[in-house]
């Protein structure tokens, strides 16, 4: 078992990769070989990241280095500085690492029985294992140029993901947008290592972090970095392509790409807290990260309120939603300076807590929200809510899960969306008190459209076209049903989560000594 | 910027990057988006090649090599990486064209577009 | 289709390809080369081929099943040498040392042995195997769907 841990990283990284290949070759021969073949991979998967998680949280920050004598040795001997790839685990990743792996387990589920009449399968379930590789990939490494091949791998895969149903062609046109902007980030992001390559000899995050300095090349590549991962995640004013890629893709494909945006956040925090860790400028970069969290909340629901697809409805939430994980960590951000609040019990560590906290509600309800709508697709045929009406009264397991979702998104307490979003207003209130009445302005309108949204499909007297159907096939009830078991277990325990969880996160990313010390030895 | 000198690769990588983010902004057939990827790419590969030059150095092959200094290899494994995605990428681009031309007939991306608001 | 000349020649031409794609795949360990350029040389082979007959003819030779097969293959060949050495590390050079591969180069300017290297020259054979038969495909396609015609699965 202990020897299974040390081998887990990458492991996690490479059972998805090879069950990704072989599935091509076993789809030929039986469909239901292929399926457990694939829901087989990703369990095994799960199941490694909790035991690595657990044991990232007891004993500390894990280092695998690829090809060498021993995995644990950063540095080979005779040399003074890390050559080889090497995948870094801490607290931050292994959390990340936890929500990829349910979601994309849930996703896998969900897929059995919504594409099961299309063609090509085989290649769907391909490019779903290299999408998980990818998320996996740039979460575990410790390498920026391994950090830009993961986020093109997992890039790629969503792209083709989303133009799966090729007899439509507004599913090409959103794949095209999401391919466009996925290769411009790319390419920023190998602009930005070259740079920092060039000044410094090396590519390992760690190696970087120590020996940076804030030189006008080193400010340039930053601001690429970061634009490069804000592109990715749809922060507004480069949010355009995001509905459109959303709202067309088929429904559990929609939950992985919600997912790989919460990675590019991932990237996103890891080069400006660890990477820049030791010499960011933090009061400018957090207070810009805070204005554009707040645009980004504000203009997204906004948009929301008059769309009548049910699907890029949904997609405009998660644009504001969001924007709320980039303001609590934008105001950890600002105040990092100041060891009183960035300490344990200061608001500053509170802030963070949330923004990382509320990161993985979002990652619970937000994909559980996407299932229900590609539900309505599968069994009305249309994603029009204006054509919808009365599917309560066949659809009764639905129906729960979307207003379990609904009261999540819109931080109705008990429920785990109110746990995340009480910590962010808390803390933010301390910094400035407008924050938080914009916050909870977004919440009241949010809550408001979904409910509008609820009405118009699913109460309202039974339609004649949809008389006739029944409840949406097993498999994409028990796949919501993991994302619901996952949203009651944290209403149920937030303390236990947040302490287990969240905070080792928070700490990982405010103090960068440990992360670099793992790899190069004690940090003079 | 102090130690960086104006040198003539660097100075064309700028200004294909220049270029193809004016392309990419501003034209509105879809193969000329999909031309201005590509020399975004090149753009960035010669940036990546360019950096890792030394004046007077060999290719970094120790088979027959001469005597003296070799140019730095890590930028030219980079590069060839980059090569190979970018390869992936343009496939995948040209591919969503062919069926978008499919189904409407037109490659102007203003009158192809279906999904707005 | 094009004339008759074409045919003959490039009939004859696509065996001094296929020997060169292979000979920079084989020596990417030695000389400027490897999996991926190999594998684009041949391809570009196959491409001089689809032009010169057209690619309805070619869709008779190149199998869509039998691309994918050898395309699949290719990637368990590398992803099992990779892990190979995980009694040690992942993608950990086992075979340096052994007979297979294994003779140390000597340092500094060398001619050249063919027979070191390791794992590394044979990640670039199974590399170039799923390169030429994933940019094949790829081309392939493209072809077809441009003329028209329907590309099953």
């Amino acid at each position: 078992m202990a020897a299974l841990i040390t081998q887990s990283p990458i492991l996690i990284i490479a059972i998805p990769l090879l069950a990704a290949f072989l599935t091509p070759l076993v789809g030929m021969a039986s469909k239901k070989a292929r399926n457990a073949l694939v829901i087989g991979s990703l369990v095994f998967v799960a199941f490694l990241v909790f035991a690595l998680a657990r044991d990232v949280v007891i004993n500390g920050i894990h280092v695998y280095t690829l090809g060498a004598a021993s995995p644990a040795q950063a540095i080979p001997t005779g040399f003074i500085v890390p050559v080889r790839i090497i995948l870094e685990v801490d607290g931050m990743s292994a959390f990340f690492g936890i929500i990829w792996a349910v979601v994309s387990l849930a996703a896998a589920i969900y897929s059995l029985s919504h594409i099961a009449g299309e063609s090509g399968q085989n290649r769907f379930y391909t490019l779903l294992l290299l999408m998980v590789t990818g998320g996996f990939g740039m979460m575990f490494t410790g390498d920026l140029f391994n950090l830009f091949v993961f986020l093109e791998i997992a890039s790629i895969s969503g792209g083709a993901l989303i133009a799966y149903r090729t007899r439509y062609a507004d599913t090409q046109e959103g794949g095209f947008k999401y391919i466009v902007v996925s290769a411009i980030a790319g390419l920023m992001v190998l602009f930005a290592t070259g740079i920092l390559y060039a000044q410094y000899n090396s590519l390992n995050i760690a190696y970087l972090a120590q020996t940076i300095q804030y030189t006008r090349l080193d400010q340039i590549a930053l601001a690429l970095l970061l634009i490069a991962f804000a592109m990715k995640t749809g922060m507004v004013p480069l949010h355009l392509w995001f509905p459109d890629a959303y709202s067309v893709a088929p429904a559990s494909i929609t939950g992985m790409l919600v997912i790989t945006s919460h990675a590019c956040m991932y990237a996103a925090f890891r080069v400006c807290f660890t990477l820049y860790g030791r010499v960011i400028d933090a009061p400018v970069v957090g207070w810009i990260l805070i204005v554009f969290g707040l645009l980004t909340m504000f203009v997204g629901v906004t948009m929301a309120v008059y769309q009548k697809d049910v699907m890029r409805f949904m997609s405009y939430h998660a644009i504001s939603q969001l924007g709320y994980m980039w303001l609590g960590v934008g105001v950890g951000l600002a105040v990092l300076g100041n060891p009183a609040l960035v300490g344990v019990g200061g608001w500053g560590r509170e802030a963070m807590s949330g923004g990382i906290f509320h990161i993985l509600n979002h990652a619970m309800y937000k994909p559980l929200l996407f299932f229900t709508g590609g539900a309505l697709f599968h069994y009305t045929g249309t994603r029009d809510l204006t054509k919808m009406g009365g599917l309560a009264h066949k659809m009764k397991w639905t129906t729960v899960l979307y207003i379990i979702g609904t009261l999540s998104i819109s931080g109705i307490p008990p429920l785990n969306g109110f746990s995340s979003k009480i910590l962010i207003y808390e803390s933010v209130y301390q910094f400035n008190p407008i924050f938080t009445i914009v916050g909870i302005i977004v919440s009241i309108l949010t809550l408001a459209s979904f409910t509008k949204a609820f009405h118009s499909a699913f109460m309202g007297a039974e339609l004649p076209e949809y008389r006739g159907g029944r409840e949406v096939p097993k498999s994409m009830i028990i796949a919501m049903g993991i994302l619901a078991a996952g949203i009651v277990f944290i209403t149920l325990f937030p303390s236990l989560i947040v302490d287990s969880t969240i905070h080792p996160a928070a700490d990982a990313l405010i103090d960068p000594n440990p992360y670099i010390s793992a790899v190069i030895g004690v940090a003079p | 910027m102090e130690n960086i000198p104006l040198n003539f690769p660097f100075l064309a990588a700028a200004l294909l990057a220049a270029i193809s983010f004016y392309i990419v902004i501003f034209k509105r057939n879809l193969i000329k988006l999909i031309m201005g990827i590509a020399i975004m790419a090149s753009a960035v590969n010669l940036f990546l090649v360019a950096l890792g030059y030394r004046a007077g150095g060999n290719a970094p092959i120790y088979t027959d090599v001469p005597e003296g200094s070799m140019v730095l290899p890590v930028p030219q494994a980079l590069t060839l990486t980059s090569i190979v995605i970018n390869v992936a990428v343009l496939a995948l681009m040209l591919t969503m064209v062919i069926q978008i031309y499919r189904h409407t007939g037109s490659l102007d991306s203003e009158k192809s577009r279906k999904l707005k608001g | 289709m094009l004339s008759k000349i074409v045919r003959s020649v490039a009939n004859q031409l696509i065996v001094f390809i296929l020997i060169f794609g292979l000979y920079v795949i084989a020596h990417g360990h030695l000389t400027p080369g490897g999996g991926f350029q190999g594998g684009a040389v041949v391809v570009s082979g196959v491409v001089m081929l689809m032009v010169a007959f057209s690619s309805k003819e070619l869709k008779k030779s190149l199998r869509e099943r039998v691309l994918s097969i050898m395309e699949s293959t290719g990637a368990l060949v590398f992803i099992a040498l990779a892990f190979a050495g995980i009694g040690t590390a992942f993608f950990y050079n086992l075979l340096v040392g052994t007979p297979i591969f294994g003779h140390i180069p000597p340092t500094g300017s060398n001619p050249g042995d063919f027979w070191t290297g390791g794992v590394v020259p044979l990640m670039n054979l199974a590399v170039g195997l799923k390169v030429i038969a994933g940019l094949s495909a790829v081309v392939l396609a493209m072809a077809l769907f441009s003329s028209g015609e329907e590309v099953d699965e």
